[in-house]
């Protein structure tokens, strides 16, 4: 029998091993503000991993995360774990990745770069490394790894 | 033969192999005499060239120009927004668009960082970057190669010391760039708080390169071949007297030339300050004048072969 410290949901999204202290910033990513939110969400901050360290859990009932949302958890915590949960079980479990190119998720910043002015652009992003993260903005080619506060 | 430069970007100075910038400088040689009103050419003739520069400039600017009418080309364009639509809140964009419209090429100089590349974007012709805030400057970059191969007939094996502000001036980045791409032996002389930032130093040393670190003008004088200085800027330090203690220290005078080789060029992509004092100008070492001079030769390559005018 599985041990749960918050009630099991039925039909929704686990995202797991998140990066200890970026719970926060996950729930912001996807947007749960309170408004529209329908259904159960819940948070678990600072919980012990199997692997002896620190982790977040959220889960989200009756929701599944769009690819934009992925790439940003990905971006902030690139260990995070996708579990689909339908009827009270893991259907699909998958690890988030850091895409090639990091496209209109992310602002530049460098506060003088072009894409931070009123230009019709999205920002964008070569990633030159995964792990850790390390983002090179196309225009002013200024190097970036804690992406945090400037998702967008 | 080297790549087609038809229609391309310079945006970056790695836009540009090394193969390809060698075939700029050949052909800027053999531009001199033209550069210098010598001979005539009307290679560019019929050619457009929009020279935009948001912020000003005077070097940059007119040799540019100087380079389209010495071959015969146009230009249209402007040297501060003032009165441009750009004061009405167009976007950059919207500008290159039109001017797109209107021209074979576009030179932009712009405050923001990755201006150009953005142009880049939106315009169907070639972009040339003529400096984006504090970012590159690639045709400046290859006009000091130029320099220095034309004084000292090589490029690698040679000991260049950048001196001044590595650390906010992003041409010396790129430069330093290049000159380790071309096997120059680099020493980089600042003041510790204004040295050359990690990356730029990762990125020589990619290359190949093993800089040497310094403080003083003096640890580099036996050894350069090529100083190349740059401004140290007041509001680059907290306080006033800290300021003037150190830029004192990197101020360049003939006193202070005796060290060096007597084959020693100085150069500096001006304006100076006072940072080369004037009694350096009529000594062997004063090379930044002919650096000045090469601007043209220089844009005259980039421009006819970016349009791909036939000679
Ligand atoms: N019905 C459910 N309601 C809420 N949370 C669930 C539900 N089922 C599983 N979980 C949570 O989803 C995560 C993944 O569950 P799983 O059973 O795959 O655990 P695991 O084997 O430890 O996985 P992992 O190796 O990815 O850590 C765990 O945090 C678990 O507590
Ligand atoms: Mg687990
Ligand atoms: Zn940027």
């Amino acid at each position: 029998m599985k041990e749960f410290k918050v009630t099991p949901i039925r039909n929704g999204t686990v995202i797991d091993h998140i990066d200890v202290g970026m719970a926060l910033k996950v729930l912001r990513i996807i947007g749960l503000k309170g408004e529209n939110v329908q259904s159960t969400v819940s948070m678990l901050m600072h919980v012990p991993s199997k692997k002896g360290e620190w982790k977040d859990i959220v889960k989200i009932e009756d929701r599944e995360l769009d690819p934009k949302e992925l790439d940003k958890v990905a971006l902030i915590s690139p260990n995070a774990t996708i579990n689909i949960i339908r009827d009270y079980n893991v259907a699909e479990k998958f690890i988030v990745e850091v895409p090639e190119i990091v496209r209109g998720i992310v602002r530049c910043q460098n506060p003088g770069c072009v894409t931070n002015l009123m230009e019709p652009v999205e920002p964008e992003f070569v990633v030159e490394s995964k792990k850790p993260l390390l983002l090179r903005c196309i225009y002013c080619e200024r190097l970036m790894s804690d992406v945090s506060d400037y998702l967008i | 033969m080297t790549s087609n430069f038809e229609g391309v970007d310079l945006v970056t100075i790695r836009d540009f192999s090394r193969d390809q910038i060698e075939h700029v400088m050949n052909l800027a040689e053999k531009m001199i005499p033209i550069a210098l009103g010598e001979e005539r050419s009307d290679l560019l003739s019929s050619h457009l060239l929009g020279s935009l520069f948001f912020e000003p400039s005077t070097r940059t600017r007119l040799s540019f120009a100087s380079a389209m009418a010495r071959l015969g080309g146009i230009t249209l364009g402007f040297d501060q927004p003032l009165g441009a639509s750009i004061q009405k809140g167009e976007t950059l964009a919207d500008t290159i668009k039109m001017v797109d419209a209107y021209t074979d090429v576009i030179v932009l100089r712009h405050s923001a960082e990755g201006s150009a590349r953005l142009a880049a974007h939106f315009a169907e012709k070639p972009i040339i970057n003529a400096g984006d805030g504090a970012g590159q400057h690639p045709t400046q970059t290859i006009l000091d190669l130029f320099t220095i191969r034309k004084a000292k007939g090589k490029i690698g094996d040679i000991n260049v010391a950048l001196v001044g502000d590595l650390k906010y001036g992003r041409t010396v980045h790129s430069l330093a760039e290049a000159l380790a791409l071309f096997g120059a032996k680099l020493m980089f002389v600042a003041p510790k708080t204004l040295q050359m930032p990690k990356e730029t130093v990762r990125a020589v040393e990619k290359l190949g390169a093993k800089p040497a670190m310094l403080t003083t003008i003096e640890e580099s004088l036996a050894e350069a071949d090529i100083m190349y200085v740059t401004r140290i800027q007041k509001e680059r330090f907290p306080d006033l007297a800290e300021y003037q203690k150190v830029s004192g220290e990197f101020k360049i005078n003939n006193a202070l030339l005796k060290d060096a080789k007597p084959e020693l060029k100085i150069m500096h992509p001006l304006p100076r300050v006072d940072e080369i004092q004037a009694e350096v100008d009529s000594t062997d070492h004063a090379l930044y004048f002919q650096q000045a001079f090469n601007g043209v030769p220089v844009r005259m390559a980039i421009l006819s072969l970016i349009l791909g005018a036939k000679s």
